[in-house]
């Protein structure tokens, strides 16, 4: 994104065709920070989901998982 | 020519009871199995054909190199309608899959031992209502020095010298790891710094052969007891696996394995040169490094990568199936073998779909990432065992796995149907039809019998002793034709 921001004075000097594929190139690149700003708040709110199923007094809870020993 | 692999899995799950530190981890795996197995007629385990001191290299320990079972003498221990068996070892509830043919029966199988033992915890909350709730963890470690087992057992030809099985297996044990483990934060007791290492096991095993699976745990362990003819088959027991909750890894880990031992029971796996310098500082140095890049020592003095060390086995068995008749799993197995190995050298996050560490690994990260957090915190601790909670609704896996972010690879319909139901492909199916039809004239029955009270002055022993016998087309005819035990003894004999 921050790649295709500060190019506007110089898309002036450039042929129409060129331009017309930096802009293609613009819209994919916000299509692209859009998708990225969905999987962002998709993995956001599952973290907030793994918050509301994590158990409580995490510390005490771990502390108190003491196994015998096995094979 | 490499014989058929049976396969099974045996998980020691981890069990604590949530504001009660205190209370008797054997009392409460008795407990859940109670819970499961209800007030009908429990058959009997039959121990006959039973022993763990026996070595593959054809000796027997003279003393018990291990705690006896004696606490466990007398406790819960049930076989199932699906033809596992569930019971109590060493302050655990285990549940060992019946035998299976392809791995992913296999999958269907293990992944209805959680399905069991989530709803045996289920029902022994609601016979002590009020009371403390058993909470069931299917993982290796505890995170203070202490693990337990999930063993995977493959039936191997007798004719295969164990020598070489030793030899051509090691190398792939210790490095498939990269796909098989399912990480673990491990706390450094010098200097009480918390890394990630990616295999849970790893850390736990100090020889490269040995008898013993609970003190100095060795990479091939040679227990020699079949549950089978003794004269053809040995029962490979494989003790250094990590328990998966994703479907594919333990499809991927079992599968590949199963090819591996073919291989080697034909010969096909040019050994020598693959032969690893330490094998144990090997199988440690792999697991402490998440990046991959660690180089272990070959006995040439080359340095490969675990996943260069997995590629030969991999080429190899590719050009051992080119030319042969194979099962329909083979080509999956290789597929999948191939792209996950692809995968975790370009770089491990691309793996977080199926295999565990990476999963559990990313999902730590992101947690920090979003809390701040470093990786000492006890949150993160907690994800780390949690990860592994057996409840649909509470497990951090199964919360991932809902979220569609884990690749999953049998249906839930075909799982519950495999916590009742047996396989019907192996002598599985024998003994769980017979369960769910004759309990009350079965006395006992164990892998390879079935011991029938049909009120006759002896009682009757039924031997399973060919694990590919017994199955649906051997026996569903004779099973449907006697709607007692007794028509059933009569109809074996005839």
């Amino acid at each position: 994104m921050a790649r295709d921001s500060g190019g506007g004075a110089e898309q002036k000097r450039r042929p129409p065709g060129k331009q017309d594929a930096e802009q293609e190139a613009t819209q994919a690149s916000a299509d692209i920070t859009e998708k990225g700003e969905e999987l962002k708040e998709e993995l956001d709110a599952l973290l907030d989901e793994i918050d509301d199923v994590l158990e409580e007094n995490a510390e005490e809870f771990v502390k108190q998982y003491v196994q015998k020993g096995g094979q | 020519m490499a014989i058929t692999k049976v396969m099974g899995i045996e998980t020691e799950y981890g069990i604590t009871v949530p504001g009660a530190p205190d209370s008797n981890p054997v009392l409460a795996s008795s407990l859940l199995v109670n819970a499961f197995s209800g007030r009908g007629r429990k058959v009997r385990w039959d121990y006959e054909e039973e022993s763990p001191l026996r070595d593959a290299r054809g000796f027997e320990a003279a003393r018990e190199p291990e705690t006896p079972a004696e606490d466990d003498l007398g406790l819960a221990n049930v076989i199932l309608t699906n033809g596992a068996r569930y019971y109590v070892d060493h302050a655990h509830p285990e549940y060992s899959s019946p035998e299976c043919l392809d791995p992913r029966t296999l999958v269907a199988y293990d992944k209805a031992g959680e399905r069991i033992l989530a709803e045996s915890a289920r029902r022994a909350a609601e016979l002590a209502p009020g009371g403390r709730r058993i909470q069931v963890y299917k993982n290796n470690t505890d995170g203070k020095g202490t693990s337990y087992g999930t063993h995977e057992n493959f039936l191997v030809d007798r004719a295969t010298p164990f020598a070489r099985i030793v030899r051509d297996l090691t190398p792939f044990l210790v490095s498939r790891q990269v796909f098989a483990g399912a990480g673990s934060l491990v706390r450094d007791h010098h200097d009480g710094s918390v890394s990630y290492q990616i295999a849970q096991r790893s850390q736990f095993f100090e020889v490269e052969v040995g008898l013993e699976t609970t003190l100095k745990r060795p990479i091939i362990n040679t227990r020699d007891e079949p549950h089978a003819d003794p004269e053809r088959y040995r029962r490979l027991h494989v003790i250094i696996g990590d328990a998966n909750m994703n479907e594919v890894a333990t499809f991927l880990k079992t599968g590949s394995l199963a090819i591996v031992l073919m291989l080697i029971e034909d010969g096909a796996i040019p050994g020598d040169e693959w032969q690893l310098a330490n094998p144990v500082q090997a199988l440690r140095a792999i697991a402490k490094d998440p990046e991959l890049r660690t180089t272990v020592e070959r006995r040439d003095g080359r340095r490969l990568t675990a996943c260069e060390v997995q590629w030969h086995y991999l080429d190899a068995a590719k050009a051992y199936l080119k030319d042969r008749e194979t099962s329909h799993w083979h080509a999956e197995v290789l597929e999948r073998w191939e792209a996950v190995l692809t995968q975790l050298e370009e770089d491990p996050a691309k793996a977080g779909r199926t295999v565990d560490w990476v999963t559990k690994y990313q999902l730590m990260q992101q947690i920090a990432k979003r809390d701040g957090l470093d990786l000492q915190d006890a949150k993160l601790a907690l994800v780390d065992l949690q990860y592994h909670d057996v409840r649909i609704d509470r497990g951090l896996y199964h919360r991932l796995a809902a979220a569609g972010r884990v690749e999953r690879l049998v249906a839930e319909q075909e799982i519950v149907r495999a916590t009742s139901e047996p396989p019907d492909d192996t002598r599985a199916f024998f003994r769980g039809r017979c369960l769910a039809k004759y309990a009350p004239q079965i006395a006992a029955a164990g892998w390879d019998a079935i011991i029938f009270d049909i009120g006759r002055e002896t009682l009757q022993r039924v031997p399973m002793l060919e694990p590919t016998r017994g199955t649906a087309a051997h026996t569903a005819a004779v099973l449907d034709a006697s709607p007692t035990a007794e028509d059933l003894i009569r109809n074996l004999q005839s």
